[in-house]
């Protein structure tokens, strides 16, 4: 199995604050990992270190040679001043051709918004469009930072279902950060419950009875995860768009 | 060509036109307007070094403008806002500048000239200079545009693609440093800002990328130059601030046709 990042003792500061202490984690190839905690514990900083936008004040994160990066953040504000349509956005920093383009865009589900400018899209159409964007030159590594803010339940359910499909896909890994807990346990290879320092990590199920978890979210999401777990025993149809929501959001 | 002073002027005002018109871009989607003037209002302390230590205006000038936009990019961030940043350093920079002209004895200097500019004035070294110097920044903004883009949009994006945005954001600084220095002999220092800004924000209703927009933008600058120059001959006006007028009305226009079209 390649190791695609190595935290190794890393403490993040922000002035005094103590952002992460001593996080020692590491991604491998293909699977797909999620990291979950409650605000202000340190799960975006994590991710933005990653990426290099925030140097660790000791430790160190080693990445795989070469290692591609598809980076989905929480949230972007494109300046209603920059003229940018989705064509175009997806050509950056790398030009791309027309045919690519169109590809991508069918492939995450908005086939139909090229032209149109970035600032009109929809909060769904946006976190596509941005997806598409991550997905283009073929990641090793996908970070998605809360990517289903502002979606619907059915839309994040399908956000996720699409997420998958590309990981197959692409065989690339995944490392998210939700806090859709019964989506996320489920979809999980590995899970890692974060509090300004890695709490306990491993399989849902592991972390989900993990008492240190429990503190955290308290019991009833156990019971969501089982519930989710009884998703997998009856299949849906495509256009099938309920979702055990209701029962789930406890 | 070069001999008639009008033909040296419009070859002059074209050349900053093209400059500004891309990096004005830049500064109006990174809310920057304010570093423009506060750039060009700095520049007054380097003409009185210039003058002081018998260096050319242009070199004075680009020195304070360099030294000053790297200070304020690198105190940004650290307790500070921008623009509390840009007004100490803006204001601190011209009024020591014009107490440092006061000291230089025996040498009067038309202070009129570098705040509005002379441009009929510009002879054939300052022609050089000028489109030297609006070659480069063309230049450097056209090869590192993409990044510059990119950074713009979301510095994070930038960090994932292996982009530094910091250093985009200094080269765009050193860019601007670099028009400032050489438009304040067309337009003068007080009018240098809206030759950046101006043209770009004309051109964003008429653009659906931001190519589109920085040769719009292009087009309008140059356009503001001649034009401005043209009138400013007829009707006996001051070259610089003719200029920012036409490109004002050309802004007056495109505001009108994004209104109307809704």
């Amino acid at each position: 199995m390649t190791v695609l990042v190595d935290f190794k003792n890393v403490n993040l500061r922000h002035g005094a604050q103590h952002v992460l202490d001593d996080v020692n984690i590491n991604i491998v190839a293909g699977e797909i990992v999620t990291i979950v905690g409650p605000n202000g514990s340190g799960k975006s900083s994590l991710l933005r270190a990653l990426i290099g936008a925030l140097t660790p004040a000791s430790g160190r994160i080693e990445r795989a040679e070469g290692l591609r990066i598809g980076y989905v953040p929480q949230k972007l504000h494109i300046d209603p001043t920059l003229p940018m349509t989705v064509r175009r956005f997806l050509s950056m920093p790398r030009k791309i051709t027309d045919k690519v383009a169109t590809e991508a865009l069918i492939q995450a589900g908005v086939p139909d918004l090229a032209s149109r400018q970035m600032s009109t899209l929809s909060g769904g159409q946006f976190q596509r469009v941005l997806l598409a964007r991550a997905l283009l030159h073929k990641p090793q590594l996908l970070l998605l930072d809360e990517a289903t803010q502002g979606l619907d339940q059915p839309g994040s359910a399908a956000f996720y279902r699409h997420i998958e499909k590309v990981r197959d896909e692409l065989d690339c890994a995944v490392l998210m950060i939700s806090h859709e807990l019964h989506v996320v346990m489920s979809a999980s290879d590995r899970v890692i419950c974060l509090n300004g320092h890695v709490c306990c990590e491993g399989k849902p199920d592991v972390v989900a009875s993990a008492p240190e978890y429990r503190a955290l979210f308290g019991s009833g999401t156990r019971g969501a995860l089982a519930l989710y777990r009884h998703d997998h025993d009856h299949a849906h149809g495509d256009g099938c768009n309920h979702d055990h929501s209701h029962e789930a959001a406890e | 060509m070069l001999d008639s002073f009008l033909a040296r002027a419009a070859l002059a005002g074209l050349g900053v036109a093209l400059a500004a018109a891309p990096l004005g871009c830049f500064v109006v989607w990174r809310r920057m307007a304010y570093f423009g003037d506060a750039t060009a209002h700095a520049s007054i302390l380097g003409v009185a070094l210039a003058l002081s230590f018998n260096m050319s205006v242009f070199t004075g000038v680009l020195v304070v403008a360099l030294i000053m936009a790297t200070t304020v990019s690198t105190l940004s961030g650290r307790g500070y806002a921008m623009d509390t940043l840009l007004g100490v350093m803006a204001h601190s920079a011209i009024a020591f500048g014009l107490v440092a002209v006061s000291f230089l004895e025996g040498v009067r200097i038309d202070l009129m000239a570098y705040l509005f500019g002379d441009i009929l004035a510009v002879g054939r070294t300052d022609l050089a200079v000028i489109w030297g110097g609006a070659l480069l920044v063309i230049a450097l903004v056209g090869w590192r545009w993409q990044k510059l883009l990119t950074a713009t949009v979301s510095p994070d994006l930038a960090y994932a693609n292996g982009i530094d945005p910091k250093r985009e954001q200094l080269v765009l600084t050193i860019a601007l440093a670099v028009v400032v220095a050489v438009a304040i002999k067309v337009v003068g220092v007080l009018l240098i800002a809206a030759l950046l800004v101006i043209p770009a924000a004309a051109a964003r209703p008429l653009s659906q990328t931001p190519e589109r927009m920085a040769a719009i933008a292009a087009v309008i600058g140059a356009l503001s130059a001649l034009g401005g120059l043209h009138l400013a001959y007829t009707f006996d006006t001051p070259a610089g601030p003719t200029m920012v007028c036409v490109a004002a009305v050309m802004f007056a226009l495109s505001s009108v046709v994004s209104l109307v079209r809704g």
